[in-house]
């Protein structure tokens, strides 16, 4: 597989602005379209992450921000993989890149996240998992990140303070970025303090829902050259993989797991798979990754993350935050960001904006909280019912 | 005047002879289960089990924790509490053995996380989800097996 170019990140600030959504998608599209020295006119094709929560213009994302941007009539396309979206968007545009279709794509995302818990749809649909796992079991999303940071607990023994850690870690590293909405630096006791969502996870373990846009302008190396981009962050790997049957991890929106009754687990689970997809099409290892951005809903699943990644073995990941070294300045800094403890999820538009904040890394342009000589990045993440989503970049 | 119980939900849960069990599917001739059993008319996953004849089972009524939580503020819609002010729920998440999964479910009122360590055995049993003037809404919940003795 060809590395991609990424000539162009733009962010709308995450907050709870209450604006249409194609208003921040907009926004960080002529941010990155103008770092990239692309005039719109010249895009052929765009590719929208959608969101569930704005109406019709949410369901056709991609002419939303088209029309916004004005109809130049570049071919479209319209994602949805919940929190996955901004990189199934991404890999849409990919192909359309290596199959020659097109120069140069746009790749946009953006969400307006009403306050409170992420719900269903609305009315009576019992044949609709999301819907059966609220009325039933009352399992929210937290739910499923309680259960998760309990078994750390019992297998790794976990404490409740390892994973304030990950939020005062990650609160440190916002205070740097300021388009983060939560840039307040806390400490244990500040996480500790807070109320219990889902034993043994406290409100500042969990990640709020935000309002934010984030897009990138993406083409091949050779057109990259020609606008006079000579060593641009490329794309090295890309991963959208399905789990493999079966899955054994209960996770949102599911009531029950696979049964292993009858083809035994995978060596590999889901999330491990989610990584392994990058590193093959990239040809590198976790021993070559500089920087991560990961999908910290939860604290908890952060530490994950550092295991499923392959950045420590399973079990260890406690022991690596303890030391330091997924902090600014350790051997392999997880979230400089800030991450979604920092950030809040604004669903569509979150794959996307890991990436942004490895593109800045990788280019020297993260300020206060740049990882130094950042060579290689990872970002992972994962969407409901079934959708990987990871990203590997390098320069 | 008693209310009349019925399933907040129907098709997901029975009691057989006085014992609680989920209602699932299966591959004939193969231990490969699913729940809810509509899931299995999308495979459910399985590749084995794409175009198969299914066939309704139900599934073991005990198994042992693999972990738990609570839901400590209400849910939203279509969730809707027992109680008023709402009351933390306590969720568990249990392995049947011989289905090999694991399947989620609330536990009665009155039993916290304090009261659940991972692997300790767990049964089924039908309760009230929530109730209106007429009708007590029940599903399926799971309770340590000591808790049922005598009850």
């Amino acid at each position: 597989m060809e590395d991609l170019a990424i000539i162009g990140v733009g962010m709308h600030p995450w907050g709870k602005w209450g604006r249409n959504f194609a208003e921040y998608g907009t926004f960080a599209a002529r941010e990155a379209l103008a770092e990239a020295g692309v005039d719109w006119k010249d895009v052929g094709y765009i590719s929208g992450a959608i969101t569930v929560r704005n109406g019709y213009p949410g369901y056709v994302a991609g002419s939303t921000f088209a029309r916004a941007l004005g109809f130049n009539g570049a071919q479209v396309s319209s994602s949805y993989s919940a929190c996955a979206s901004g990189v199934t968007a991404l890999q849409i545009a990919r192909g359309q890149i290596l199959s020659g279709a097109t120069d140069v794509a746009l790749v946009v995302g953006a969400d307006t996240t009403p306050k409170g818990f992420l719900k269903p749809n609305e009315g009576d649909r019992p044949d609709d998992l999301d819907w059966l796992r609220f009325k039933l079991v009352g399992s929210t999303n937290p739910v499923y990140f309680g259960l998760n940071a309990r078994r750390r607990i019992d297998m790794y023994g976990a404490t409740s303070e390892d994973f304030a850690r990950v939020k005062v870690k990650n609160s440190r590293h916002a205070v740097h970025n300021e388009r983060a909405r939560f840039t307040k630096e806390y400490d244990v006791d500040d996480v500790m303090n807070s109320p219990v969502v889902s034993d043994p996870l406290r409100l500042l373990d969990i990640c709020a829902t935000s309002d934010g846009g984030a897009a990138l302008v993406v083409c091949s190396l050779d057109y990259a050259r020609s606008l006079g981009h000579e060593d641009p962050v490329r794309i090295g790997g890309l991963s959208t993989v399905t789990p493999t049957y079966p899955d054994m991890m209960i996770d949102l929106p599911y009531i029950a797991t696979d049964s292993a009754g009858a083809t035994p687990e995978p060596l590999r689970g889901f999330k491990q798979s989610i990584g392994d997809k990058v590193y093959e099409e990239a040809g590198l290892g976790p021993e070559d990754v500089d920087v991560a951005e990961v999908y910290d809903l939860s604290s908890s699943l952060e530490l994950d993350w550092y295991e499923q990644l392959g950045f420590c073995a399973e079990g260890e990941a406690e022991q690596m935050l303890r030391g330091g070294h997924t902090e600014i300045g350790g051997r392999l800094p997880v979230n400089p960001s800030g991450g979604l403890g920092a950030f809040g999820e604004a669903v569509p538009a979150q794959a996307i904006a890991q990436v942004c904040e490895l593109v800045w890394q990788l280019r020297g342009e993260a300020g206060q909280r740049q990882v130094d000589g950042a060579r290689v990045g990872i970002s992972a993440n994962q969407g409901l019912f079934g959708h990987g989503s990871s990203v590997l970049v390098r320069r | 005047m008693t209310k009349t119980r019925v399933p907040a939900v129907e098709g997901l849960f029975t009691e057989v002879d006085g014992i609680a069990h989920l209602i699932g599917a299966k591959v004939p001739d193969r231990e490969s289960y699913f729940f809810p059993a509509h899931q299995a008319g999308m495979a459910g996953g399985d590749p084995a089990a794409v175009g198969a004849d299914l066939e309704e089972c139900l599934l073991s009524n005990t198994g042992r924790v693999w972990s738990y939580t609570t839901s400590s503020y209400a849910p939203p819609p279509p969730f809707v509490a027992n109680t008023d002010p709402y009351e933390p729920i306590t969720i568990a998440a249990v392995t049947l053995e011989r289905e090999q999964m694991v399947v989620l479910g609330q536990c009665p009122q009155g039993i916290t996380p304090d009261d659940l360590e991972i692997g300790m055995e767990m049964e089924l049993c039908i309760d009230v989800l929530h109730e209106d003037d007429e009708n007590e809404y029940t599903v399926w919940k799971w309770r340590p097996v000591a808790a049922g003795e005598g009850s």
